[in-house]
């Protein structure tokens, strides 16, 4: 069993936790994951590590409550234990200087992208980063973004916050700015948002990584639920990833197989707030 | 009961297993096989002729004491059974499930030549059951030794050597990637062959017994390396027995569309995560109504037959469930029972064919499959006749799941910074097949891992000699490196 010694609410549906995992800590870095189950009837779900702490012996994770499994463990607090939390899995990101390179931060990643930033910064590079979310209430750690950028676009779809926009229209724009300049992009987000930062950045010929974030069980290559259409052939997201040239991928492919339980996501999330309203569980 | 002569015994029927009916069964996940009642048990003990030179021992990978067992069980001594078979056979409730007897064991007994064998297997589970129940031959520990071995894996082949190296006085630490202990006895194996509280059962009741302690959730090659066990985490000896955990898909078009599944992640939906219960358990397993499963192995006659339950349970009475095999009945290399259970059960059997392509819909989900039928030919280098596509013989199978039971490779990950560790072009680690020893200091290994794709029983084999020379290079005797 895994100790929450930590709870943070980022926004209404986004929250933060600090685990105890001292053995995972050990070797946690920037863009791994880990698969956690909140409870003995739990599924697995992967999540990215968001920090970590070698001394403390913790790993942070960041989840924003999309289904039955983030809802229910949204409702854990400090001291509460979760069942499973395996790993570091997967590979970390390449982290070198590169020289220019551009962060992308959207919703929930950007707890994600932070690591890489600062690991990046850390390394030399010269860090342009812009966080989006769909609104004001959705967006979190512009602070945080700002002592690892050495430029920050803060952007929303609707407008409450910073600048209205998607995510890739700043993208253009620096690309056009800096044409020539930018050594590579990182993109983490939303399938649908990443899926969109690859087409902003292909013509521009600009190496694009993405962390995909898809259905899984064991994590460590065995059910092959994760795998993902790339030009040069099927991969494993949780053995031969998380990170991958999103410029490779299937993304049409990846969008569709997302979708695939939709229909039991669904029922499950019923039940659940079904349960809630009740009182019980 | 006057003691019979061995013409007496040969008069006695081969004692049938009770089993739920075909129809009623494929409606649940309980287990199919009932197990004997004492005096199915005991009548069936009486037809051991108890040679002097017993065949069938020869046949047991771990070399079970069965004659001894046999007759403690028809004398009426039940726990002299269980000691004479915990002699050797660690997880006797495991084994009468799910091994291979018609091969090993029961081959060999001097009654297969004129008639049917004794049950030998049936009458294994009689007395694990038994065990599992009252436990009254507990695993005895001698002197401890003060070593420490990290077994990895907690299949077949880790469990047996680690419950050896335990009873040996060794301490053991087994590391488990999965929440729960018992590889692919958890993972990949239903319910209703071989039922988890089972599993949990025997595992539970062997390792308090022997202090043997489990580390779950513990990816070996990510959160240690072999090396990281073998210096910093201190441990004098670590076995590897990861299993054969990669599935393979077949290189055709439209292997990621929706509902093309590997039969691991299948199975390990509906066994270790409980999808059949969904939602009352958080994972979900979808099942199509027209199943196609490729392949024609054990684990192929699993996911045809969790299917077909499946089907049942999700109320779609016009559920179908085939077997796709490029070869002939002949060839099929799953248990000869575990055949006839699918067939009883209504598992269509489509023989010498072949997929080669899969459709999808626009929304990407599987909508049929091309096939194409095939011939035998000269023997392939498996000693099997090889299967030759017939030209021109292309056709649709109406089918909106396709499950691939191809096979499985070794699972690279645990050789994450292992240098000094050899393996085969297979992916399989290079070891002794009579100690179990690496090519690496310090390192054994064995089971699938070693050999590819095997037999439970076959691992806890090679977990069991592994054992033995570990406990040897603990104890001094021999140092191979």
């Amino acid at each position: 069993m895994y100790k929450i010694l930590h709870k943070e609410t980022l926004s209404d549906v986004t929250k933060l936790m600090v685990i105890a995992a001292p053995e995972a800590a050990r070797k946690a870095q920037a863009g791994q994951f880990i698969i956690v189950r909140v409870d003995e009837r739990g599924e697995r779900i992967p999540l990215t590590v968001a920090d970590h702490d070698r001394e403390a012996g913790t790993v942070t994770i960041v989840f924003q409550e999309v289904g039955k499994t983030t809802m229910h463990l949204g409702t854990l607090e400090q001291g509460d234990e979760l069942a499973t939390f395996t790993g570091p899995l997967g590979h970390p990101t390449e982290i070198e200087d590169y020289g220019t390179v551009i962060c992308v931060g959207g919703g929930t990643s950007i707890a994600i992208i932070f690591p890489i930033a600062r690991a990046l910064k850390e390394a030399g590079n010269t860090i342009i980063s812009i966080i989006g979310a769909r609104n004001k209430e959705l967006l979190f750690w512009e602070d945080k973004m700002q002592t690892v950028s050495d430029e920050l676009i803060v952007c929303t779809d609707d407008g409450s916050y910073g600048r209205k926009a998607l995510v890739t229209e700043p993208l253009k724009e620096l690309l056009e700015q800096h044409d020539g300049e930018i050594s590579r992009v990182w993109a983490i987000g939303p399938a649908i948002m990443m899926k969109f930062c690859a087409k902003t950045t292909r013509p521009f010929g600009v190496k694009t990584i993405v962390s995909l974030n898809t259905i899984m069980i064991d994590g460590t290559g065995m059910c092959g639920g994760c795998r993902v259409q790339l030009t040069d052939g099927a991969k494993f997201v949780c053995v031969d990833g998380p990170e991958f040239d999103a410029h490779q991928v299937d993304w049409d492919l990846l969008l569709a197989r997302q979708r695939f339980y939709l229909e039991e996501e669904k029922q499950a999330v019923e039940r659940w707030q079904h349960k809630c309203q009740l009182g019980v569980d | 009961m006057a003691e019979l002569s061995n013409r007496e015994r040969l008069q006695i029927p081969r004692q049938t297993m009770p089993t739920q009916e075909p129809l009623a069964r494929r409606t649940n996940f309980d287990e199919v096989a009932l197990g004997f009642t004492l005096e199915l048990a005991q009548q069936e003990a009486e037809r051991c002729l108890q040679c002097a030179k017993p065949h069938c021992v020869e046949g047991c990978p771990v070399g079970v004491l069965i004659p001894e067992f046999i007759l403690a069980l028809r004398q009426g001594d039940i726990e002299g059974a269980v000691r004479a078979m915990k002699e050797k056979n660690n997880l006797p409730a495991i084994c009468g499930r799910v091994c291979p007897q018609e091969t090993q064991c029961e081959a060999k007994c001097v009654l297969a030549k004129k008639g049917e064998p004794v049950a030998i297997g049936r009458l294994e589970r009689f007395v694990g059951d038994y065990e599992l129940e009252r436990h009254v031959c507990p695993l005895e520990r001698t002197t401890p030794t003060g070593k420490q071995v990290a077994v990895v894996g907690s299949g077949p082949a880790g469990l047996t050597c680690a419950v050896d190296l335990g009873r040996l006085g060794h301490e053991v630490m087994i590391f488990e990637s999965l929440h729960k202990p018992g590889g692919v006895l958890v993972y990949g194996i239903p319910e209703f062959r071989l039922p988890k509280r089972v599993v949990n059962g025997e595992i539970d009741y062997a390792a308090e017994c022997l202090g043997i302690k489990m580390h779950p959730d513990a990816v070996i090659g990510r959160l240690y390396t072999i090396d990281e066990l073998l210096n910093e985490q201190e441990f004098d000896a670590v076995f590897l027995g990861t299993g054969a955990g990669l599935p393979s898909f077949l290189r055709i078009p439209g292997i990621n569309y929706n509902a093309v599944l590997s039969a691991n992640e299948f199975l390990t939906r509906v066994n270790l995560m409980k999808g059949y219960l969904f939602p009352e358990y958080d994972t979900p397993v979808k099942v199509g109504q027209r199943v196609a499963v490729i392949g024609a192995g054990n684990v192929a006659m699993d996911s045809a037959r969790c299917s077909l339950r499946l089907q049942a349970l999700h109320a779609q009475e016009t559920g179908e469930v085939h077997i796709v095999y490029r070869r002939s009945p002949v060839e099929v290399p799953a248990r000869a029972e575990e055949v006839h259970h699918a067939e009883e059960e209504g598992v269509i059997f489509d023989f010498l064919t072949n997929p080669v392509e899969i459709y999808g819909d626009e929304s990407d989900n599987v909508c049929g499959m091309r096939c194409i039928r095939m011939e035998l030919g000269e023997p392939d280098e498996s000693g099997r006749r090889r299967p030759i596509p017939i030209e021109g013989s292309e056709f649709d199978m109406d089918v909106d799941m396709v499950i691939m039971a191809l096979g499985t490779r070794p699972n690279p990950l645990v050789f994450n910074e292992a240098g000094g560790l050899e393996r085969t072009k297979w992916g399989t680690v290079v070891a002794d097949e009579e100690t179990g020893r690496a090519t690496k200091a310090r390192v054994w290994a064995g089971g699938d891992v070693v050999t590819g794709a095997a037999t439970v029983i076959s691992a806890m084999g090679a977990g069991k000699r592994a054992a033995a020379d570990i406990d040897r290079f603990l104890r001094g005797e021999i140092n191979p490196w």
